[in-house]
């Protein structure tokens, strides 16, 4: 039995091998194809005229990621204070499942929700100001994986708050320092990289989902810097069109997914790094 | 752990008077961090209540019948593809998961070399977005194997994507089960492989367990990966025909933009479906916890 438990073993091995193999082995002849400058830092998407350029692309989810942090990581870090040194005992046993259950929502409710509220709200205000738009945008975007990360950004910050030694938070209380500037002088000082590795994780969730951003950003491959504008992620280009697409452009689809895949394994290793700092 | 939780001594702070805008500035750090936790936990409970207030009119009878038409899109094949489905990616997915668990918790040596790059897959698998695996799904399994759109081609791509989170809940299992059980088993005269499917296993189960049916709930959730690997056709699938599971009727109906009142049906069973799964994984895990 030892070699079957062994055997099984290797399965995850073989997994990660085979899909590197199978991206890298269809993705990377169309950049050949295409050129590596053309492919990377072309400008125009346009698969009719034989145009593969990502960088609206690479640009868009980009974008669209740091919009998620910037509105998911305060919101997340502040709620894993109050969850670790702010919430009553009696509710905390309520909270914390609920944390737990922002993160198995389905992505495909979360873009719907996006879809029928977020997007219709944008549109209305900006409406109010007199900007006729869709909504569907880089804003929407944000704000819904902001919403999308905080259960990340929450649970690994609890934990890293959680693994500062007590001592730390009695010792400057005896110092005089109030429960706010104990917590947020000396404990979060002392949990940065396990805060820092929740960030990094709530970056490989941002920059990896797929349909929730679909449904509300609008998916024009465009280089914009507008937030009300709608934009095209690389996860997006790869869903909208990989079912009709063929021959260079389908390969062009493919080698989009190997760019996010690289970014993924960066982000891969950033984490693992910090995580191995904070062991 | 001790209760940090405690009120600040407000001696010290007579005694040394603290500076008027560091009284503040507590108070504003205090009103962000309770704005922020009534932010996300509102915002969590206004997704819910709205998809139920507007779900639940729309579930009506005739989305439960048989056959899906184009006038009546019933989300019955869809139920059933999502059972078959999850049945089918658990059945390939928990012994694999499972084995190597009980492999690097019981077998492996300590230091092994082996264990360290099992634990480096696992951790790249689990940071892999699901549409890179639909994407490899499609790649291999659809093309390359020549499945086609079908059951198993979507079946075998979410076996891999739960994988690593079937491995992890295993084996923190395993590793919470005492060393003195499988000591005590070894001095009664049993061997490993007894010792570990009659002692850990069984005292490991509610861990395991839990982990399972946080993948179901995965499962149930997932889109990008089934897209271009099961396909998105209406209908109850055999193994190796397209099926489309709840989560991609789901985005079939939202994406066409004439069935908004059946897409926030199927929102409403996707998100009891959900709920029920962790309610579940908690009362299992918390067995667990409490022995």
């Amino acid at each position: 039995m030892h070699g079957v438990f062994f055997v099984c073993a290797l399965v995850s091995i073989l997994a990660v091998v085979l899909i590197c193999v199978f991206l890298f082995a269809n993705g990377v002849p169309a950049m050949q194809k295409i050129g590596l400058d053309n492919f990377l830092l072309g400008t125009t998407w346009k698969p009719g005229n034989d145009l593969y350029g990502i960088l609206p692309m690479i640009l868009g989810s980009v974008y669209i990621t740091a919009g998620a942090i910037v509105v998911g990581v305060p919101i997340g870090l502040l709620t894993a204070i109050f969850m670790a040194f702010y919430c009553p005992k009696r509710i905390y046993g309520f909270l914390k499942p609920c944390t737990e259950l922002l993160a198995g929502i389905p992505s495909i409710v979360y873009g719907f929700f996006g879809m029928v509220i977020i997007v219709p709200l944008i549109r209305d205000i900006a409406a109010f100001f007199g900007r006729d738009i869709s909504g569907s945008s880089i804003l929407a975007a944000s704000i819904l994986l902001g919403i999308m990360i905080l259960p990340t950004i929450i649970g690994v910050s609890e934990a890293a708050l959680r693994a500062v030694p007590g001592s730390y938070y009695e010792g400057s209380v005896a110092m005089g320092a109030t429960h706010e500037r104990a917590v947020f002088s000396v404990v979060l000082p002392a949990a940065k990289s396990g805060v820092l590795a929740s960030i990094v994780l709530g970056i490989g969730r941002a920059i990896g989902e797929t349909m929730a951003v679909i449904m509300v950003a609008g998916n024009q491959p465009r280089v914009t810097g507008d937030m009300l504008k709608g934009i095209r992620t690389m996860t997006a280009n790869i869903v909208t069109e990989m079912g009709y697409a063929a021959d260079l452009h389908r390969e062009a689809l493919i080698a989009t997914g190997v760019v996010l895949f690289v970014f993924i394994l960066i982000i891969n290793l950033s984490f693992s790094v910090l995580k191995r700092r904070k062991d | 752990m001790e209760d940090i939780r405690m009120r600040p001594i407000s001696i010290a702070g007579k005694r040394q008077p603290v500076r008027l805008h560091g009284r503040v500035k507590s108070r504003v750090q205090r009103g962000l961090v309770y704005g922020a936790a009534a932010l996300t936990f509102a915002v969590l409970l206004f997704l819910i209540s709205y998809i139920l207030v507007r779900g639940v009119p729309n579930l009506k009878p005739s989305l439960f019948s048989w056959t899906y038409s184009s006038e009546n899109v019933s989300m019955v094949p869809a139920i059933i593809t999502t059972v078959e489905m999850t049945l089918l990616a658990l059945l390939l997915a928990v012994p694999f998961g499972l084995f190597t668990a009980i492999y690097l918790n019981e077998y492996a040596a300590r230091g092994n070399k082996l264990v360290n790059i099992i634990r480096i897959t696992t951790e790249t698998l689990s940071g892999i977005p699901s549409i890179v695996y639909g994407l490899f799904g499609m790649l291999f399994f659809v093309t390359y194997l020549h499945w086609g759109y079908s059951m198993a081609s979507g079946a075998m791509t979410l076996a891999i994507m739960i994988l690593p989170l079937i491995m992890r809940t295993a084996e923190e299992a395993l590793m919470s089960v005492p060393d003195s059980f499988r000591e005590a088993s070894f001095g009664l005269g049993a061997g490993r492989l007894r010792t570990v499917f009659r002692i850990v296993l069984p005292s490991a189960m509610p861990g395991i367990l839990s982990g399972i049916i946080l993948s179901i709930g995965r499962i149930v959730g997932e889109t990008a990966a089934l897209i271009f690997t099961a396909g998105t056709m209406a209908q109850i699938p055999s193994l190796l025909q397209s099926g489309r599971t709840l989560a991609i009727h789901m985005y079939v109906l939202s994406g066409e933009g004439l069935h908004m009142n059946e897409a926030y049906a199927t929102a409403v069973v996707l998100l009891i479906v959900v709920l029920l799964m962790n309610a579940l994984s908690a009362l299992v895990a918390k067995r667990l916890t409490k022995k």
